[in-house]
Parts: structure tokens; C-alpha cells; sequence
């Protein structure tokens, strides 16, 4: 019986064997399934154990065309709290320290701590307690640094402005945002941007090329080295250096100049296109848009109802007013329309045709084109243009001499954004024949539009268009286009800034219009920009508006080899000769001879206290 | 002379099979014990002593010097001081708690100089020896209750005791004592009472909310834990007894009842089908209980008890987890269970050793490459989570090979144990190697998230003196008894 019985029950040794068989097999299926079918465990397991800190570059500094530094970084202090460390803090001790109240101390304790604002939230981790101290608030808290375990200081660096100046042009950086962070994948929430100016346009060159170091980080959070001793770390590339074509003397004169007044100067260097100076005012100071008050600073300035913000200089679209009938004498020229001496157009008082009637000063009449220019005349390009939209031997239709007429504009670089290195420029208003087909329903002629002859009615340039206008003429016939980058360190400016753009007029008929404004200066409208250092050639411009009229001008200076182009755009200025000229004729003075005479600097002084009524209206 | 002569018959004798696959795990377990405590960037080498790398090949050395200490000593010394060296571990661990000091909640290591021992780890062999001395001396024989009641207490006693040093895990090795009572003759209902509560359990719990097909408010857990207790009682009533018309009955209509309810519910008007089932064993239950009387046999009597045993169990887990448990420990049971997800809480040690093993791919990242392991994001990765290393830095050829090793050693000491002639060598030799395979069936199953985390090392893996010093002296009084089993035989 019982021997029966170890024969029946050593059968069990294989029931015995099958199970520890089975339980093996069961667990190899497992392991199966979680080491080769899933790459969920690698993936969790890499994001577990590295860390990829990001190394910041440097940015890049920016000068003026002279070599003087404008923008370059400067160390923050962010102050850094691991949660878990820093607990049992004298608060009140801390809050005397950095200067701030126990309400914001827990007010940011909570913000840190809730997930939903601070998704990244770890009691082990370095987490922003407050950020961008300056240098001083930082060193009086690191002395007493010691006595707040948990908190830790982390270095960054953000801009710094040696000067008040040229706002515009420089821009600002700011934190990326969510479209910024979707359209680029370079960017990562807290990483900074160029919002305006040349730290936008130049943003991929002065950012440089962040690198990254993958760091070990134990189950804790802490970090325990770096991975493979640095093998795959990637060194950061520091942002290029940008030197401005700007000159920041003549910028800081601009910006004198225009104090207590609304408008633009912009300069160009004819011969290259480099943009010597772009005054929009009113300005601000690049420095209030850097560090803790950033925030608060550009709500004010966005608030305020002369629009600071706004760069006038490209941004503005105005009627150019008599400026324009340089271009307009060109187009007549070059299109036969017109004669350089034979054709003399009446002016009895204005442009008189039926019951049309477009006013202008006295002066003798009829006359040419070079005196016509020198006066300033009306009547002249009224003609002018009366006779090209009638001319139809020349032009089939009316809309054929408009279709003509727009692309002689477009070619001066009106209608259209010139394309300077900078952000938001406006395009202007150059009319087309589909315009006024659509505005007057077909039923449209040389009368309709007359004054557009006059830079009038629906044309709008902006002050840098009607600048290019007289570095094309100061050029006698071509442009570059204009910026503000004059250098980019190791790398060639963009072909677009170093390629000549012929308009459609010959040079030789540019003489005339060059003659017409050397004689606008020595005897006709300009007379204030004469000099005796230099041959000044000029036009002045006075629009009429709703309010009253903008003041405006166009010149260059010298007549040969032109080496500044200049136009200033004071609104609602009055006359061209009021604000214009003596605003033009002294930035030329300071551009062309590096300061200004005792009796300009006088009249320099003058022009600083002289400020315009506009009331609190929105601009 | 005669003592040369008796040592060259042992070495001839010796399984060298289980020596090899004992050799081969050391050496694997040493380079997981290195992957685990390697630090990156650390400058110290892996067989100085003052890492646990090198400290491992001080208790490796001791453990083979052990081994053949053990092999030298007469087998017949361990059989016959089995009950003293039973008795003074049964002394030993009821000092325990006295001498102990606390290590992290467990009274269970004892100082001794500069070591520090865990008695319960070497209690082991002793309770092994006694209950083979015992079982084989008054010729017990464990389909008689009596004898069964004897030799359960035997391996109960230290149990308790070890459970009394805060040790649940260790104390839980000693269920696996009866594998051997299987072979040994212990009716195979008690393991498949026991595999059933397990089953009920977790799928009653489990499945407690889920719904079955798509019958709302109908519990999936409690519908599959009636119909398995009148499926686990009408295939007993196939097996345990010669009489056919009552399981046809019971199959047939159980089945009936089944189907058509399941259809009306879903077809016709919905309802709680559970109740079908209930009524199903309800019935099965009655008819077991009068076929009893009618037949005269008390076998459909305990067939019915294991029913009404089975729906009462079901009941009493859903209250206790439910009722009488404290929050954090019912949380521990849903997270094990996974039904709640807590990879922050009791959750974490799971969640992060699957991480670490599944990241080590097909061949894994290689030797001390592993970065999981390496910056302690598994826990007690050197000791209980050891399987973790393996997996991360030998991936999946490396983790095979192991198990398959340990396979192995467990098929091989069942052919070991079943050549014994001596009834003292069989039982002690399926006392060994239940107890590796309750090690490598939990701990393995624990670091795969497949069984509760129950703290118990795998063996010759886990860092640690005791531990292994433990699984060596298990194995290698069972080698030295193999050794000599020709000379019993003559002695018989």
C-alpha cells in the first residue's frame, strides 16, 4: 500500500517540474513583452535619469556705424528655491533682505507651488523665486545668502543700453510666446526674443546657438554628473556682433531736434543706402524696457496717446506734399510729357481748368521745370500730369498714362515696403488705375486726380520713402535700399542691401530735378539750408491735412558725391521752410562736418525748446 | 585510508551539475551586485572592500569555503542533530526580537562584531532538516490529517516566530514547505483551496466595478468568482468522486441557466445575472448536501463546504478590504491589483523597476551602464530589486539566461531528490528546492509587477552575507546527502 502509494505520488514530481516550468515561461512572456515590445520604458527611463540643461550664448552687442556701444549684456540674478530645502526659513529675515513683503513672500510660494501655473513644479528642483535682480540688490543679498538654505542664485543676462537713443531701431528683447515657441522649435518657454527693431529682424544672428549639457539627475533630483564625461554636450555658439549704419550723434541731434514735436528724420548715406539716422518722435528710453519693470514701463508707453511706441519714421504713411514733384518732374521728362526748357506751363495763382482751380504762392509765370522746382509750383506739375493722363496718342486710355505713372512710382521705391532691416514697415499708398476705376466707377480723368501731382489726395509716403527719394536723386537715377545693419560680424550682409535699384528715369534727366533743388536753396523755398560750406540741394514739402499743414523736407547735401540724403517730417509743422528746412539743414551740418557751428547749436537749442500744441487726442 | 578513500567517493559522487548552475548564478549575481552599487564617475574599484561589489566577493569566498566545509562533514551528523539544531534556531529566533535592533521596522538582524545576521535566513535549513528527520523517522504520512497537522507544525512554528521580528516575508518562505508536503502525499485540494482564494481574490476585487459585457450595474468580479465556484465544485464532483449523473446535472444545467440568462439580459430585459449564478450554486450546493445523506459519502459533504467556504471567502475579502482596512493599506491592494494608478506612491518601486528592465531592451546597456539603477531610482535595487539591474543592463538575453539557470537548478534538484533512497533525502532535497522557487516565483514576480511586493532576495543575487550564506548551506548539506546516497544504500 504504501510503496503503491510513493509510486502514485512521486507522478507528482512532473505536476511539481510543469508548474516552476510554467511560472518561468510565464515571466520570460513578461519580460518579453516589456523589453521588446514597448520603447515606452526607454523613454520613460531617459527622462527619468538626464537632465538636458540648456547653455544660454551670449548675445550679440551692437554698435553705432562709429564703433561706439550701444547694447550689450549685463549679468541678472535670478534668485532660486529648492522647496525641501527650504523649509523652516526665517521668512521675516528674508523678506527684509530682498525688500519685499511677507503677503508677496507667500503669495509666491503658492504661485510656485500650484501645477497648473508651473507645470515644471518640483519640491527637489531649482524653481524662479524672483527674477532679473540687478548687481547691487544681488551682492547686499548674497552676503546674507548663507542664512537661507534652499536658496540658490542663477546668473543670466539681459540687455543694457549705454544711451537713451534710437529705441526704435535697437527694439527690445522679451519672453518668447506660445506662437513664437509653435513656429520655431529653437525657442522653449523663458527663452528670450527680439520683440522690435534689429534685435527682432536680427534675431537669428544675435541669438547665437544655444548648447546643451546632459546631466545625470538621481532619483532625488540631484545632479551626479555629466553623462559619458560631457561626450554628447554641445558648446553654446555666442550671438555676432551687429555694428549699425546708425551714427548715434546725429541720432541724439534728431531726437533733440524733434523734442515736443510728432514726426520723423530719417538720413541716408546716397552711395550705400546705410541709414545715418531714423528719428521717430516721440521717443523713449531703451532702458525702461529691460528688467523687473519691463512690464509696467510698456503698458504706460502703449497707454500713451502721442503713441511713442510707433515708429513714425517707417511706420507713418503722410502726404509728401512738394517733395513729390521732384518725382513728378522725372516721370515727365523721362515720358516726353514735358521738355527740360521748351515747356512753360502757366500759373496765374494756381492750376485753373473749368471750374478746378488748385492754388499756389506768386511767383513769375509761365516757367520751366528747374525754376517751377525752385518755387515749389502748382501749377506746373498740374499741367504736367494734366496733360500725361490726356495724352492720347501716347496712352490709349487714361488708365494706360495711370498704369505708366504707378510704375515710374513703384521704381522710385513708392507703394511698396522698401525693405529695410527693420520690422513694421508700411507701404505707403501709390494709387492705380483699378483705384480709381473701382473709387469713381470708370468715370475718372487727368482732373480727377490732379492732385497727386502735388504729392496730395490719395498718395502717402513714409518719411523713409520720401528719404530714398532724395538719395535716388542725390544718386541721379539708382538706390540701395535702405538699412540700418551696416555689418553683420563674420557673415555678408543680405544681397538685397548691396544690390543698386535703377528707377525708371535717366540720370541725365535727374540733373534738372538736382538743379531745381540747388536753386530751391539758393533762391526759391530752402533758402535757410544755404551754406556756404557745402552745396546744399533741397525741396521743401507743406501737406495739407485735416489739421494744419505738415511741414516737411527733402534734400541732400553736397550736390556732387552726395554724402547725405535727408528728409524731415514735422506734423502739422506749417510750412516746409518753418520746421523742415532748419531741421534738414542741420543734420546735414552734422553729418557732413562732425559738429555744429557755435550759431547752429544755438539754433540747435532753439528748435529743442520749440514744441507743438497737439492737445491729448489719440495720434 | 579509508577517510581518502570515503572523501574521493563524495567528490566522484557530487552532482557537479548543480555545481556548475550554482557557480554560473554566483558569478552573475556578483556583476548585478557591481551594477547596483556602482556609482557613475566612481573611483573606487569593484573589489575593494569598501564597496559592496567587493564586499560581495568576501561573502562569495566565504560561501564557497562553506560549501566545502559542508560537503566534508558526514551527512549522517545532520540527520542525526536535526532536532538539536531545530530547537536552538526555534531559541534563536524567539531572542530575536530581544537582541535585534531596529532596521527600518524589522527586529530581524542580530550584530555579531562587525556582522550583522539575519537568523531567519538561516532557519531555514534547520526547520528543512527537522521536518525531514520527523517525516522520515515516525514515518509520517500527510494524506492522513494527523500526520499532515505534525509536520505543518513543525514549519508553522518558526513561521510565527519570524513574524514576531516584523519579517511577514521571510515568514511567508516557510508556506513553501508545502510543495514538499504535495510530493510527500498532502491531498492536492489544499494547494487548490489556496490557488482559489487567490483567485477569487484578486478577481473580486479586481473586477469589483467592472461591468460585464454591457449590462450595467452587473459586477464582472462577482459574476466570474459564482460562476468559477460552481465550475471549481462540479469539476470537484468529476475528480473526487465515482458517481457521473450528478456532474452532467450540475455541468448541464449550470450551463443552461447561463446562457439563457446571459442572453435574456442582454436581448430581452436587463438584470442582474449574478443572481443566476448565485441561485446556481445555491442549487448545486443542496444537491450536493442531500446527495451526501442519500449516498453516505462525506466527499460531496466537503465538496458542498468548499462551495459555501468559497462564497463566504468572497464575501469576508470584499468587507475586509473595503470595511476594515485603513485607506493606506486597501490602496496598497488596488495599486498591486491595478486598479488604481499611483506611480508617485505605493506604486513607485513597481512602476520604476519595470522602467529600469524595460529600458534594457534585447541585450541591455551593459555592464554598469545602466543609468536607472545607477542614480537610485529603483529602490533597494542591490537586495530585493536586484532582477532590476539584469534587466536594465543584460536586457532580455540576460534576464532569460537567468531565469533559465534557475529553471534549471530547480528541474535538476528535482531529479536530485527523487533518487534518493533515503525518504530523509528526498524530503529535504524538495525542502530546497521549494524554497528557491518560492524565492525566484515572488521576487521575480514582485520586480515585474506581477506579484505583491513582498521583501524576500532572489537568491545568490541579492547582496548580503546571510542570505547567502543561507541558500549555500541549504544546497549543500542536500549535495553531501546526494553525495553519499550509495553508501546508504549499502547501509540499507
Amino acid at each position: 500500500m504504501k510503496e503503491k502509494n510513493n509510486i502514485h505520488f512521486e507522478r507528482r514530481k512532473y505536476v511539481l517540474g510543469g508548474v516552476a516550468t510554467l511560472v518561468i515561461l510565464i515571466y520570460i512572456a513578461r519580460l518579453f513583452a516589456l523589453q521588446l515590445m514597448s520603447e515606452d520604458y526607454k523613454k520613460n527611463a531617459d527622462s527619468n535619469a538626464f537632465l538636458k540643461r540648456i547653455q544660454f550664448p551670449a548675445r550679440g552687442a551692437i554698435t553705432d556705424r562709429n564703433g561706439k556701444l550701444l547694447v550689450y549684456n549685463q549679468p541678472a540674478y535670478d534668485i532660486m528655491i529648492v522647496m525641501n530645502e527650504a523649509e523652516g526659513i526665517d521668512t521675516l529675515d528674508l523678506c527684509q533682505s530682498l525688500g519685499i513683503t511677507k503677503e508677496w513672500f507667500d503669495k509666491r510660494m503658492s504661485e510656485i507651488r500650484d501645477r497648473k501655473r508651473n507645470p515644471g513644479f518640483s519640491k527637489y528642483t531649482q524653481q524662479i523665486f524672483m527674477s532679473q535682480l540687478s548687481a547691487e540688490d544681488f551682492s547686499s543679498f548674497q552676503e546674507k545668502l548663507f542664512r537661507f538654505p534652499g536658496f540658490y542664485i542663477q546668473r543670466r543676462s539681459i540687455r543694457q543700453y549705454n544711451d537713451e537713443h534710437a529705441a526704435h531701431i535697437l527694439g527690445d528683447v522679451g519672453e518668447v510666446g506660445p506662437k513664437e515657441i509653435e513656429a520655431d522649435d529653437y525657442y522653449q518657454s523663458g527663452d528670450y526674443i527680439g520683440t522690435q527693431g534689429v534685435e527682432r529682424s536680427y534675431e537669428k544672428q544675435l541669438r547665437g546657438v544655444k548648447g546643451s549639457e546632459i546631466l545625470l539627475r538621481d532619483a532625488n533630483g540631484r545632479i551626479k554628473g555629466k553623462y559619458q564625461n560631457g561626450k554628447f554636450d554641445e558648446a553654446p555658439v555666442p550671438g555676432k556682433n551687429l555694428t549699425l549704419s546708425i551714427d548715434i550723434e546725429l541720432q541724439a541731434l534728431g531726437e533733440r531736434l524733434m523734442k515736443g514735436k510728432l514726426g520723423s528724420i530719417v538720413a541716408i548715406e546716397p552711395s550705400t543706402g546705410e541709414v545715418l539716422c531714423l528719428v521717430s518722435s516721440p521717443t523713449y528710453d531703451p532702458r525702461l524696457m529691460v528688467g523687473r519693470q519691463r512690464g509696467k514701463n510698456h503698458r504706460q508707453l502703449s497707454n500713451d496717446p502721442m503713441k511713442p511706441l510707433l515708429n513714425r519714421a517707417i511706420s507713418g504713411r503722410y502726404p509728401p506734399g512738394s517733395t513729390f514733384k521732384t518725382s513728378q518732374g522725372l516721370t515727365f521728362l523721362q515720358e516726353g510729357i514735358i521738355t527740360p526748357t521748351g515747356t512753360r506751363y502757366p500759373c496765374s495763382r494756381g492750376f485753373r481748368l473749368g471750374s478746378l482751380t488748385v492754388g499756389c504762392h506768386g511767383h513769375p509765370a509761365p516757367l520751366p521745370l528747374v525754376p517751377a522746382i525752385a518755387t515749389s509750383c502748382n501749377g506746373y506739375f498740374c499741367w504736367g500730369l494734366y496733360h500725361m493722363m490726356s495724352n492720347r496718342q501716347k496712352y490709349p486710355t487714361v488708365q494706360d498714362a495711370m498704369t505708366t505713372w504707378k510704375d515710374y512710382m513703384v521704381s522710385m521705391g513708392f507703394g511698396y515696403p522698401l525693405g529695410i532691416d527693420l520690422p513694421g514697415e508700411n507701404r505707403g499708398m501709390i494709387p492705380n488705375a483699378d483705384y480709381y476705376d473701382k473709387n469713381y466707377k470708370g468715370s475718372w480723368n487727368g482732373v480727377t486726380i490732379i492732385s497727386i501731382a502735388i504729392g496730395q489726395g490719395e498718395v502717402c509716403l513714409t518719411p523713409l520713402q520720401i528719404a530714398n527719394l532724395g538719395a535716388t536723386i542725390a544718386n541721379r537715377g539708382y538706390f540701395y535700399t535702405p538699412h540700418v545693419v551696416k555689418e553683420i560680424q563674420g557673415e555678408p550682409l543680405d544681397t538685397l542691401y548691396t544690390t543698386k535699384r535703377y528707377t525708371k528715369v535717366s540720370p541725365q534727366n535727374y540733373e534738372y530735378i538736382v538743379e531745381g533743388m540747388r536753386h530751391a536753396v539758393t533762391g526759391g523755398t530752402c533758402r535757410a539750408a544755404n551754406t556756404s560750406m557745402y552745396e546744399v540741394c533741397g525741396k521743401t514739402g507743406t501737406a495739407q491735412n485735416r489739421g494744419h499743414d505738415h511741414s516737411a523736407f527733402m534734400g541732400f547735401a553736397p550736390k556732387d558725391k552726395p554724402k547725405i540724403a535727408v528728409a524731415v517730417y514735422v506734423e502739422n509743422g506749417g510750412f516746409g521752410a518753418v520746421f523742415g528746412v532748419p531741421i534738414g539743414a542741420l543734420i546735414m551740418e552734422q553729418y557732413i562736418n562732425g559738429k555744429l557751428s557755435p550759431e547752429s547749436e544755438a539754433k540747435a537749442k532753439a528748435f529743442e525748446n520749440r514744441s507743438i500744441n497737439y492737445g491729448t487726442s489719440s495720434r | 585510508m579509508a577517510k581518502q578513500e570515503e572523501h574521493n567517493g563524495i567528490l566522484r559522487n557530487l552532482d557537479w551539475w548543480t555545481i556548475v548552475i550554482y557557480i554560473a548564478l554566483l558569478g552573475l549575481g556578483w556583476m548585478s551586485v557591481c551594477g547596483a552599487t556602482y556609482e557613475f564617475g566612481q573611483d573606487v574599484s569593484l573589489v575593494s572592500f569598501s564597496s559592496r561589489s567587493g564586499m560581495q566577493i568576501i561573502w562569495i569566498g566565504t560561501s564557497l569555503l562553506l560549501g566545502a566545509l559542508l560537503l566534508s562533514i558526514d551527512e549522517r551528523v545532520y540527520e542525526s542533530f536535526s532536532y538539536l539544531i531545530y530547537g536552538a534556531f526555534l531559541l534563536l529566533l524567539l531572542a530575536t526580537p530581544f537582541l535585534a535592533r531596529n532596521v527600518k521596522g524589522s527586529m530581524s538582524w542580530i550584530d555579531l562584531g562587525p556582522l550583522r545576521v539575519q537568523p531567519a535566513e538561516f532557519a531555514k535549513f534547520g526547520t528543512a532538516l527537522c521536518v525531514a528527520r520527523a517525516m522520515s523517522m515516525f514515518e509520517l504520512h500527510l494524506n492522513r490529517i494527523r500526520d499532515l497537522f505534525i509536520a505543518a507544525a513543525i514549519v508553522v512554528v518558526p513561521m510565527v516566530l519570524i513574524v514576531m521580528q516584523k519579517e511577514t516575508g521571510s515568514a511567508l518562505v516557510y508556506l513553501s514547505f508545502f510543495l514538499m508536503f504535495y510530493r510527500e502525499g498532502m491531498s492536492g485540494s489544499f494547494l487548490f483551496v489556496g490557488v482559489a482564494a487567490i483567485f477569487y481574490f484578486v478577481v473580486g476585487i479586481r473586477f469589483a466595478n467592472a461591468p460585464l459585457l454591457d449590462l450595467p450595474e452587473v459586477s464582472m468580479g462577482k459574476w466570474v468568482v459564482f460562476t468559477a465556484i460552481w465550475l471549481f465544485t462540479t469539476c470537484m464532483t468529476y475528480v473526487y468522486t465515482r458517481h457521473r449523473a450528478p456532474f452532467w446535472w450540475m455541468l448541464g444545467l449550470g450551463v443552461f441557466f447561463t446562457v439563457s440568462a446571459l442572453l435574456f439580459a442582454e436581448y430581452v430585459l436587463p438584470f442582474d445575472v449574478c443572481w443566476v449564478q448565485a441561485a446556481i450554486c445555491a442549487v448545486c450546493i443542496i444537491s450536493l448536501l442531500y446527495l451526501s445523506l442519500r449516498e453516505r459519502l462525506t466527499t460531496y459533504f466537503y465538496i458542498a463546504i468548499f462551495a459555501l467556504g468559497s462564497i463566504g471567502f468572497h464575501y469576508s475579502v470584499n468587507y475586509v478590504v473595503n470595511d476594515i482596512m485603513g485607506d493606506h493599506q486597501s490602496k496598497r491592494i488596488y495599486v498591486l491589483l491595478g486598479i488604481v494608478d499611483d506611480p508617485r506612491g505605493a506604486g513607485y518601486n513597481v512602476n520604476q523597476a519595470c522602467i529600469a528592465i524595460g529600458s534594457g531592451g534585447l541585450q541591455g546597456k551593459g555592464f554598469l551602464n545602466g543609468t536607472q539603477t545607477k542614480l537610485k531610482y529603483v529602490p533597494e535595487q542591490e537586495t530585493d530589486f536586484i532582477f532590476c539591474t539584469v534587466g536594465e543592463e543584460e536586457g532580455f538575453v540576460g534576464c532569460t539566461t537567468v531565469l533559465l539557470l534557475f529553471l534549471a537548478l530547480i528541474l535538476r534538484l528535482i531529479h536530485v531528490a527523487e533518487r534518493q533512497v533515503y525518504r530523509f533525502g528526498r524530503i529535504y532535497g524538495y525542502c530546497v528546492l521549494s524554497v528557491f522557487f518560492f524565492h525566484v516565483l515572488v521576487n521575480v514576480g514582485m520586480v515585474l509587477g506581477m506579484a505583491p511586493v513582498i521583501g524576500i532576495p532572489l537568491p545568490f543575487f541579492s547582496y548580503g552575507g546571510s542570505s547567502l550564506w543561507g541558500f549555500t548551506i541549504l544546497l549543500f548539506i542536500l549535495l553531501r546527502i546526494d553525495a553519499s546516497r550509495k553508501r546508504m544504500k549499502r547501509r540499507t
